[in-house]
C-alpha cells in the first residue's frame, strides 16, 4: 500500500505521467539551494564531530523541525493521504499509532541518549559492554533497518519521478543517489539537518494550503467533509475496516507503530547534534507538535481526495492510491499546484535518503571500523575519510537496488525495517538504559533475535507469502510480527543477562547513572 | 556531600518516575483506542455529530493527548528538574568517574 506505485495507464483527465514545467522549476529550484546549503555547511565541516553531529550545533528549535524532516517520509504523506482516500478511518490507524511514539522516545530515550552518547545509538548499549560484540550486533540491527528503508525511498522516488515528471524511471534513481551522496559526503550531518529543516517547512506549508483549500469547500467544517464522503460512499469510510480485520493483527501493527520510532537509527542520531540533553528534550517536544499536526492534515486531504477526486479515478492513476495528494492539489489548483506540491514530495524523499544515509555511514565507521576492526584507536581524520568512504558506499548501493527492484512491490520493506527497528534496536537500547544487569551476551542476543526473527516472521508472514508469492495460506499467521517480537527480545536480553552474570550490582549510584542525568 | 549524592540519586529517581507513568498513560490511551478498533466497532461507529463518528473523535484525541502530555513533561523539567539538576550538579561535581 504505502508507495508501491503501480502506474497504470494515467487517466486523460489529469497532467500526472507528462512533464510538468513548475515540478520542473520548483525541482531545480530546491536542488539549487539544498546545494548551496550544502557548499556553506562543507566549509564548516572538518572534523567527525561536525560530519556526525553537525558540531553539536543544532537548536531545539531547528532539531524539532529535523526530526519532523527525517520523519515525514513520502510515505507519510503520499501514503496515508492514499490510505485514507481509499479506505477513509483505516489511515488514522498508522497516523496515531506513528504519532504515540514520539512521546516515549521523549518520556525515555532522548535524553539519557544525548547524556550516554557520542554520535550513534550503539555507543549507549555499548558504554557498559564489550565493544566489539554489541557494536557488530547493532551495527546489523542499523544497517539492516537503513538498507530496507533506503530500498523502499528508492524504488517510491523512481516511480514517483516518472509519474510526475515523465523521466525515465533510472534517471531518476540516478539523480536521487547522486544529491543525497553530494549532501552527505560533503556537508555531513549540518547539510543534512537543513535540508531536513527546508523540506519540512515545504511539507507543511504545502499540506496545510492544501487543506485549507480543501476545508474552505466545507465551509470550514471537517465534520461536514466527512459527512459529504459518508453521503458519497456510504458510513463505512468513517468506522475501522478492511486493514485490520483481525483483532491480533491491529494490537501487532499498534505496537510495531508505536515502538519504532524508538529504534530508527537516523532517528537517534539527531539527538547528538544539539548541544545538551535539554535541548534534545525540547526538540523531541517541537516535533510531536509538528508531526501531529501533519498528521491531523494528511487526515483533510485524504478524505479530501475521496470527496473531490473519488477513489476510482485515483486508483487508475496509481493503483495503490499514492497519487492522492497531488491528483487533489490538481484538483484545486490546477497544474502549476501539482508541479508545487510533486516538486515536495521528491524533496520529501531526498530528504528522507540523505539522512538514512548518514546514519549507515556512521554505523559503517563509527561502529565497525573504528571500533571494532581498529579496536577504538583510529584518527578522527581516519574515521572521517572512512565515513566519507561508507557514504558513496551506500549510495551506490541504494542506486543499483533501487534498479534492481525496479517494478516491485516494496512497501513491505518500510514495514519491515520498522519492526526491526522496533523488535532489534529498541528492547536493547532501554534496557541498556535503564537495566543496570544488562550483560555483553544479553544484549547481543536481545539484538540478533529481534532483527532475525523479524525477518524470518514477516518471510513466513502473509505480507510475503500471500501478497506476493501467492501462496494461498501462510505458516504464520500475523501480517506483523512486533506482537511477539518485541516482548521476545526483551525477555531473551534479560533472561540471558541474568544467566551469564553472578556478580551482585554495586549499591547507590553508578557512574553511568550520573553521565546519565548529568552529561559528561 | 553525602546528601548532595542522595538528593541526585532522589532527583533522578523522581523523574524515571514521572517518565514511565507519562509512558505507561501513552501506552494505555493508545491500545485502548487500538482495543476498541479490534474487539468494538460498533460503539466505534457512534456518531457524536453529523459526520463525526466516536471512532474518528477519539483518534484525534489520542493526538492531542500526545501533544499534552509531552507537554507537561518538559513543563515539570523546565520548573523543577533542570534547576535542581544544575545544582545538584555542581554540588556533587562534574566529573562521572566520581563514585557515591
Amino acid at each position: 500500500m504505502i508507495l508501491a506505485l503501480q502506474a497504470t495507464a494515467a487517466a486523460p483527465s489529469t497532467a500526472i505521467g507528462q512533464p510538468n514545467t513548475v515540478a520542473m522549476v520548483f525541482f531545480v529550484l530546491f536542488i539549487a539551494i539544498t546545494l548551496a546549503i550544502t557548499l556553506w555547511a562543507a566549509r564548516r565541516t572538518h572534523t567527525t564531530e561536525h560530519f556526525y553531529a553537525a558540531g553539536r550545533s543544532i537548536s531545539a528549535g531547528q532539531n524539532g523541525f529535523a526530526l519532523a524532516g527525517d520523519y515525514m517520509s513520502a510515505a507519510s504523506f503520499l501514503g496515508i493521504a492514499g490510505l485514507v482516500s481509499t479506505t477513509g478511518f483505516d489511515g488514522l490507524i498508522y497516523s496515531t499509532g506513528w504519532l504515540v511514539g514520539w512521546p516515549v522516545v521523549l518520556f525515555l530515550i532522548a535524553e539519557p541518549l544525548r547524556n550516554l552518547g557520542k554520535y550513534t545509538f550503539t555507543d549507549v548499549v555499548a558504554l557498559r559492554l564489550r565493544q566489539k560484540p554489541v557494536r557488530i550486533a547493532a551495527a546489523i540491527g542499523t544497517l539492516a533497518t537503513v538498507i530496507l528503508y533506503l530500498i523502499a525511498q528508492m524504488v517510491g522516488a523512481g516511480g514517483l519521478i516518472k509519474l510526475m515528471f515523465g523521466l525515465e524511471y533510472e534517471t531518476a534513481i540516478v539523480i536521487v543517489g547522486a544529491a543525497m551522496i553530494a549532501y552527505v559526503l560533503f556537508g555531513g550531518m549540518l547539510a543534512t539537518t537543513w535540508v531536513q529543516i527546508v523540506k519540512a517547512g515545504l511539507l507543511l506549508s504545502g499540506a496545510l494550503i492544501l487543506a485549507l483549500l480543501v476545508l474552505a469547500r466545507f465551509n470550514m467544517n471537517p465534520a461536514a467533509l466527512f459527512a459529504a464522503a459518508a453521503a458519497k460512499y456510504g458510513d463505512g469510510v468513517l468506522n475501522p475496516g478492511k486493514l485490520v480485520s483481525n483483532p491480533l493483527d491491529t494490537i501487532s501493527l499498534g505496537m510495531a507503530l508505536m515502538f519504532d520510532t524508538a529504534g530508527l537509527p537516523h532517528i537517534l542520531m539527531r539527538f547528538y547534534t544539539v548541544p545538551d540533553a535539554k535541548a534534545a528534550r525540547k526538540s523531541v517536544f517541537y516535533a510531536t507538535g509538528l508531526i501531529g499536526f501533519f498528521y491531523l492534515l494528511t487526515f483533510v486531504l485524504g478524505f479530501g481526495a475521496m470527496v473531490l477526486v473519488g477513489p476510482d479515478a485515483i486508483k487508475a492513476v496509481d493503483k495503490g492510491g499514492n497519487m492522492a495528494a497531488p491528483l487533489l492539489a490538481e484538483f484545486l489548483g490546477g497544474t502549476p499546484f501539482l508541479g508545487f506540491i510533486a516538486a515536495v514530495a521528491f524533496a520529501t524523499i531526498l530528504a528522507v535518503v540523505a539522512g538514512l544515509t548518514l546514519s549507515g555511514a556512521a554505523a559503517l565507521s563509527h561502529d565497525l571500523w573504528v571500533n571494532v576492526v581498529r579496536h577504538g584507536e583510529a584518527s578522527g581524520g581516519e574515521e572521517l575519510k572512512v565515513a566519507r568512504v561508507a557514504t558513496v558506499l551506500l549510495g551506490i548501493i541504494a542506486v543499483v537496488l533501487g534498479i534492481t527492484f525496479k517494478g516491485q512491490n516494496v512497501a513491505f520493506m518500510v514495514s519491515l525495517a520498522f519492526a526491526i527497528a522496533a523488535s532489534g534496536n529498541f528492547p536493547a537500547l532501554l534496557l541498556s538504559i535503564f537495566w543496570r544487569r544488562l550483560t555483553t551476551a544479553g544484549a547481543v542476543s536481545s539484538m540478533v533475535f529481534g532483527t532475525v526473527a523479524t525477518l524470518v516472521l514477516i518471510y513466513l508472514s502473509p505480507t510475503i507469502q500471500v501478497d506476493i508469492l501467492k501462496h494461498t495460506s501462510a505458516w504464520f499467521p500475523l501480517k506483523n510480527p512486533a506482537l511477539l517480537t518485541i516482548p521476545l527480545s526483551f525477555a531473551i536480553g534479560m533472561g540471558v543477562s541474568l544467566l551469564s552474570s553472578a556478580a551482585p550490582v554495586e549499591a547507590g549510584m553508578s557512574a553511568h547513572d550520573r553521565r546519565m542525568v548529568l552529561g559528561d | 556531600m553525602a546528601q548532595d549524592h542522595d538528593a541526585l540519586r532522589d532527583l533522578a529517581a523522581a523523574r524515571d518516575r514521572i517518565a514511565v507513568a507519562l509512558t505507561a498513560t501513552m501506552i494505555a490511551v493508545y491500545f485502548g483506542f487500538i482495543a476498541l478498533i479490534a474487539y468494538d466497532r460498533p460503539l466505534l461507529a457512534k456518531m457524536v455529530a453529523p459526520g463525526l463518528t466516536l471512532g474518528i473523535l477519539l483518534g484525534a484525541a489520542v493526538i492531542v493527548v500526545s501533544w499534552l502530555l509531552t507537554y507537561f513533561y518538559v513543563r515539570w523539567t523546565n520548573t523543577h528538574y533542570d534547576d535542581q539538576l544544575a545544582k545538584l550538579g555542581a554540588a556533587t561535581g562534574r566529573s562521572s568517574t566520581e563514585a557515591p
